[in-house]
């Protein structure tokens, strides 16, 4: 219904494109049509889901008029006003609805194409980046970096999953997807990073470690399972950035650390949405569901004491503000390395032991 | 007229069937011969024609590597809660209490101290007939509290592992129990006592990527499907049939995977073996 009126306003805003009041009109109209949807909506149900989606689709589309009439409205100081009003009413709105998106839709915020990667990240946030390669047995594996950088002057070691934007890039980063060689390469560099005492950042965003033959004959579980053990007991600060998608046993293998951040709009989970829908449901189209049932959100892994702190980011996902999103990192990067290296090694090392010892302890006790 | 005629009227069909021949054979789904059930379970549960080593329970498991069937059975007062308040199809809550009814266990792993050719052992047998063997918050304790009991016993520790994976109705609490037993096994790796992996049909996913690989020797039953993805995902993935025996124990020792491809009744010798080397260097 929404729609069907916007079409029509669209078209009478054609005929009327030369007179700017009318515009306003329009797009007040239609602005107010989306706020009430959003109002009548239910809360929290399954209708406010889909509510959410619409009236973000809608207020995109008030957003391309506002920007029509801007470059129409002229000099008149009249004009201006009504639209700067009009604008923070979008703001507004936009507002509401973002505080309402469910799991599936931070699934696609966290996979958004546009969302910054490790290797922007590291150009933001980090000084004099030097790339190492190869896990020295069978080859160097595009889908993870590893480097040495410089974090405010401090010598440290980075490793991250690396997604790509154009479709060459992604196939040569393997979508992100590590084979074996990415997490011996990993592990690698951390301890390189452990024999020097340098800190350890790693950044994850993969939807899971490789499912591909060559995978499987080079012993992907192995690899993964023997970077676990040997990140507990690591003798440097380690600190993990979840920045987009974690997922299962290809993020945690990179991902056993002091501190485990996860930025505002991404996920952590032990199958894909979509993976458990179609195991659980038998229906992949299930995966709005399956979603919101397996608790992948910051939120849900804060309150489920999986990880330890959620590091914000700008209005709309990191995406709408890369430098933005790069200084908010940088900060919570900063707070957390700062009271790492307060402890001394052993305590270190023992409290990330017992951090991950009791951790997820969802059971009841008979007496 | 008919030739024969029936004297007393309708067949009954009324009382029950007197014979019943089921249960007492079995068809191999290896060699597809009809076995009799009890040669079966003489053999160990191996097929005596084609050495199909066919999958068994726990405790079954138990009986057959601890000297006579004796054990002390552990941490057996531990249960899930159900943190997610799973929904699928049907309620994670019912699928437990039917599993828990199915086996008589509370989840998925049995962790017992025993002895093995008289050496005191502690071994934490999975089960997959509960909820596919599959690791959520109760199996991580379980297993972990075995691994830090092994370490400050001194006593060495045999996991058998039989499991899908990871749980997925307990969502990422599950993932994390992979973290939570490689720590602990990283303790118990710095206190050199011995650790033996067995991985036996079928161990995939969360398992294998964390404990099930970590032993210091891990071993398998023969044809065991052992690996990190399921074989249909890869299929999907790479859109290529699979070459045969894929993911099998002996493709994996082939790749170097594994450190032997143990028969299962050789399997309480060799570990016995393997720990009279780990200890007498001790």
């Amino acid at each position: 219904m929404a729609a069907q009126r916007t079409r029509g306003a669209t078209a009478s805003l054609a005929q009327a494109q030369a007179e700017a009041p009318e515009l306003w009109a329009v797009s007040d109209f239609l602005l107010s049509m989306v706020e009430s949807l959003w109002a009548c909506s239910g809360n929290g149900s399954g209708f406010k889901m889909d509510a959410a989606l619409k009236a973000q689709q809608e207020l995109e589309k008030v957003e391309q008029q506002i920007a029509q009439m801007e470059s129409i409205a002229g000099a008149s100081t009249d004009s201006h006003k009504q639209l700067e009003e009009l604008r923070q009413r979008v703001e507004a709105l936009r507002k509401q609805i973002y505080a309402h998106l469910n799991a599936w839709e931070k699934t696609e915020l966290a996979r958004h194409p546009q969302r910054p990667n490790t290797l922007e990240y590291i150009e933001r946030v980090f000084t004099d980046w030097s790339e190492i390669h190869g896990d020295r047995g069978f080859s160097d594996d595009p889908a993870i970096v590893c480097g040495m950088a410089r974090f405010h002057r401090q010598e440290v070691m980075i490793v991250g999953h690396q997604k790509a934007r154009d479709t060459k890039q992604k196939v040569y980063r393997n979508f992100g997807m590590p084979n074996p060689e990415g997490y011996r390469k990993a592990l690698r560099a951390m301890k390189i990073a452990e024999k020097f005492g340098r800190p350890v950042f790693t950044f994850v965003d993969t939807p899971g470690a490789y499912p591909g033959l060559g995978a499987e004959e080079r012993g992907q579980a192995e690899a993964i399972a023997h970077n676990l053990r040997e990140m507990a007991r690591l003798r440097v600060p380690v600190i993990t950035t979840i920045t987009g998608e974690g997922g299962s046993g290809g993020a945690l293998a990179i991902a056993v650390a002091d501190r485990v951040l996860m930025m505002e709009n991404a996920i952590y989970s032990v199958i894909s949405p979509e993976g458990c829908a179609s195991i659980m449901w038998r229906d992949a189209s299930k995966k709005e569901l399956a979603a919101q049932a397996l608790r992948i959100t910051a939120p849900d892994l804060i309150q489920l004491g999986c990880v330890d702190a959620t590091v914000p980011e700008p209005e709309g996902g990191a995406h709408t503000d890369q430098e933005a999103a790069a200084a908010l990192l940088d900060a919570s990067l900063q707070k957390h390395l700062a009271e790492l290296q307060q402890l001394p090694v052993s305590e270190l090392v023992a409290s990330r032991y017992n951090k991950f010892r009791n951790m997820a302890q969802f059971f009841s006790v008979e007496s | 007229m008919a030739w024969f005629k029936r004297q007393s009227g309708e067949l009954d069909t009324s009382g029950e069937k007197k014979v019943r021949t089921e249960g007492l054979w079995v068809k191999c789904a290896g060699c597809r011969q009809i076995i009799w059930k009890k040669d079966l379970e003489d053999n160990l549960n191996v097929c005596p024609k084609c050495e199909k080593h066919f999958r068994i329970d726990a405790r079954t498991r138990l009986s057959q590597l601890l000297d006579d069937n004796q054990y002390e059975v552990d941490d057996q007062d531990i249960a899930s809660t159900d943190p997610l308040k799973f929904v699928d199809l049907k309620p994670y809550a019912s699928r437990l209490k039917q599993a828990q009814s199915d086996t008589g266990l509370k989840d998925a792993v049995l962790n017992v101290r025993g002895k093995l050719n008289g050496r005191p052992v502690i071994v934490s047998a999975m089960e997959y007939s509960f909820i596919g063997g599959s690791m959520g918050a109760v199996v991580g304790e379980a297993i972990t509290r075995a691994v830090e009991r092994a370490a400050s016993c001194r006593t060495p520790i045999v996991i058998v592992s039989a499991s899908g994976g990871a749980r997925m109705m307990e969502g990422v609490i599950s993932l994390m129990q992979l973290a939570k037993i490689s720590a602990a096994l990283a303790k118990l790796d710095d206190t050199k006592v011995p650790y033996i992996s067995v991985l036996t049909d079928p161990t995939t996913g969360g398992v294998t990527a964390s404990y099930a690989m970590l032993g210091d020797l891990n071993i398998a039953e023969p044809g065991a499907l052992i690996g990190f993805a399921g074989p249909r995902v890869i299929e999907q993935t790479i859109r290529q049939k699979l070459p045969q025996g894929f993911q099998r124990s002996e493709f994996l020792l082939e790749h170097g995977m594994l450190d032997a491809v143990v028969p299962r009744k050789q399997l309480k010798p060799y570990i016995s073996r393997a720990l009279d080397f780990m200890l007498a260097a001790a």
